[in-house]
């Protein structure tokens, strides 16, 4: 069975899986950033005193987190030309990404904000400092500590995440590794070569996690 | 937008079908990967010399993977090798092999939480390290690790979406065949999708909140 591994599809289709490789790339650092500010969004105006807000918040993070990402995906990519503006693969699977990733990160941010001492806030108001004030300063800084493993985590699922592109055509890894398939008649060692991708990315990811973790949990 | 129209009895009953498939599919995955996953990760808690480190290469191969990569290896690459799958098994393959992956992490992770000194009380009252697994650890750590677990199943649910791409007939496929035939039934098709996946794992993601509050 492994006698006759065919290696020379790695070099021949160098170019498509580099091309896939660095749209997987790109779809998943503008996700990461758009959703980190979407999702922070998201948690501060789920504990705002503002009940319509927490409403808004707390119903996108609930349905959001309960439905497929690549029914989010499909409802850009195929819904989109009906509202005359028609989105590509990598458009709508990037949108979509970030609208999902950002209902997790809410949560996660929510969490963070939340164990930071109440005192802290109170403090701050009574010296005189705004809502907008008091976060910015003094409780979105301490509460990074907390939000930043699930924050890799989330990155990492991000990545994995990204394949769905490969269901809109949306250039990415997957996407490439079927054109390359096809081309060459061969399946298996096509996509051994894709996972060998993918764990470029999300073995080093998943270790630097892991090792936020621990350093994050020994000075907290 | 072509709501009525997209709901019509036959398109309804086509989701429906494709609903039965979904939890079909999944509920064999839930159990398969679960009993596999706390094989692998009780395995790897007991620490045993080669198997443990085995077990923890291939865990990290699979988690760090994405499982349309899995799904889409199992149906067609594996023929390459010999092993020809039906695509309703290797739906059940791919999603099994997976969610046991991360089962078994959160396996070991609950079995890790449980004090040691529970331990070392039990062998040095006599039980030999396969009893005490079986009647002191596991059941104790079974309870921690409901939360996580049901939200891993929550996960499942809506990764068999993903099967999809080999042609499963399940909800998210049968949505897209509605929604082929006619342009102004996507949004509506697609919305009711949605609406079905939540209405199946809300309840379930309330359950897990309830798990976990009670443990605190």
């Amino acid at each position: 069975m492994f006698g006759d591994f065919q290696w020379d599809i790695l070099p021949k289709y160098w170019d498509m899986y580099a091309e896939g490789f660095g749209n997987t790339l790109k779809a998943s650092l503008i996700a990461l950033i758009a959703s980190f500010v979407l999702g922070t969004l998201i948690a501060i105006m789920r504990i705002a005193p503002v009940k319509p807000l927490n409403w808004f918040g707390t119903a996108y993070v609930e349905f959001v987190r309960n439905v497929p990402l690549l029914v989010i995906v499909s409802i850009f990519f195929l819904g989109s030309p009906a509202l005359k503006l028609p989105l590509d693969g990598f458009q709508s699977g990037t949108i979509g990404l970030t609208i999902y990733t950002a209902a997790f990160i809410a949560e996660a941010v929510r969490a963070g904000i939340q164990s930071v001492p109440v005192g802290q806030t109170e403090a701050a108001r009574s010296s005189g400092m705004t809502y907008g004030q008091t976060m910015r300063h003094i409780v979105l800084p301490q509460a990074i500590n907390i939000v930043i493993p699930p924050l890799g985590n989330q990155f990492l699922n991000l990545v994995k995440n990204s394949s769905v592109l490969g269901v809109v055509a949306g250039m990415d890894l997957m996407y490439y590794a079927d054109i390359v398939a096809t081309r060459s008649f061969v399946t298996f060692e096509v996509y051994i070569f894709a996972a060998m991708f993918y764990l470029a990315l999300t073995i080093p990811l998943s270790m630097g996690v892991q090792y936020l973790e621990r350093r994050l949990a020994r000075s907290g | 937008m072509d709501f009525i129209g997209a709901y019509s009895p036959d398109n309804l009953t086509f989701l429906l079908k494709g609903l039965m498939v979904t939890l079909k599919v999944a509920f064999a995955a839930i159990v398969l990967s679960f009993v596999f996953g706390a094989l692998v990760g009780t395995l790897r808690y007991a620490k045993i010399p080669v198997v443990s480190q085995a077990m923890a290469v291939l865990v990290e191969t699979i988690r760090n993977l994405p499982l349309i990569l899995i799904i889409f290896f199992t149906r067609f690459a594996l023929p390459e090798v010999g092993i020809k799958l039906s695509v309703e098994m290797a739906a059940i393959v791919a999603l099994t092999v997976f969610e046991a992956a991360m089962i078994s992490e959160i396996v070991r992770g609950g079995l890790n939480s449980i004090d040691k000194g529970q331990i070392e009380a039990a062998r040095s009252s006599g039980l030999t390290y396969p009893q005490t697994l079986w009647h002191i650890v596991l059941p104790q750590g079974l309870r921690r690790m409901m939360p996580p677990m049901v939200s891993q199943f929550i996960a499942l649910l809506k990764d068999t979406s993903l099967a999809v791409i080999i042609s499963l007939s399940e909800l998210m496929h049968n949505a897209q065949i509605i929604t082929g035939q006619n342009v102004n039934w996507v949004i509506p098709i697609l919305l009711l999708t949605a609406l079905i996946y939540f209405a199946v794992n809300y309840p379930l993601s309330l359950i897990a909140r309830r798990l976990e509050a009670r443990q605190a």
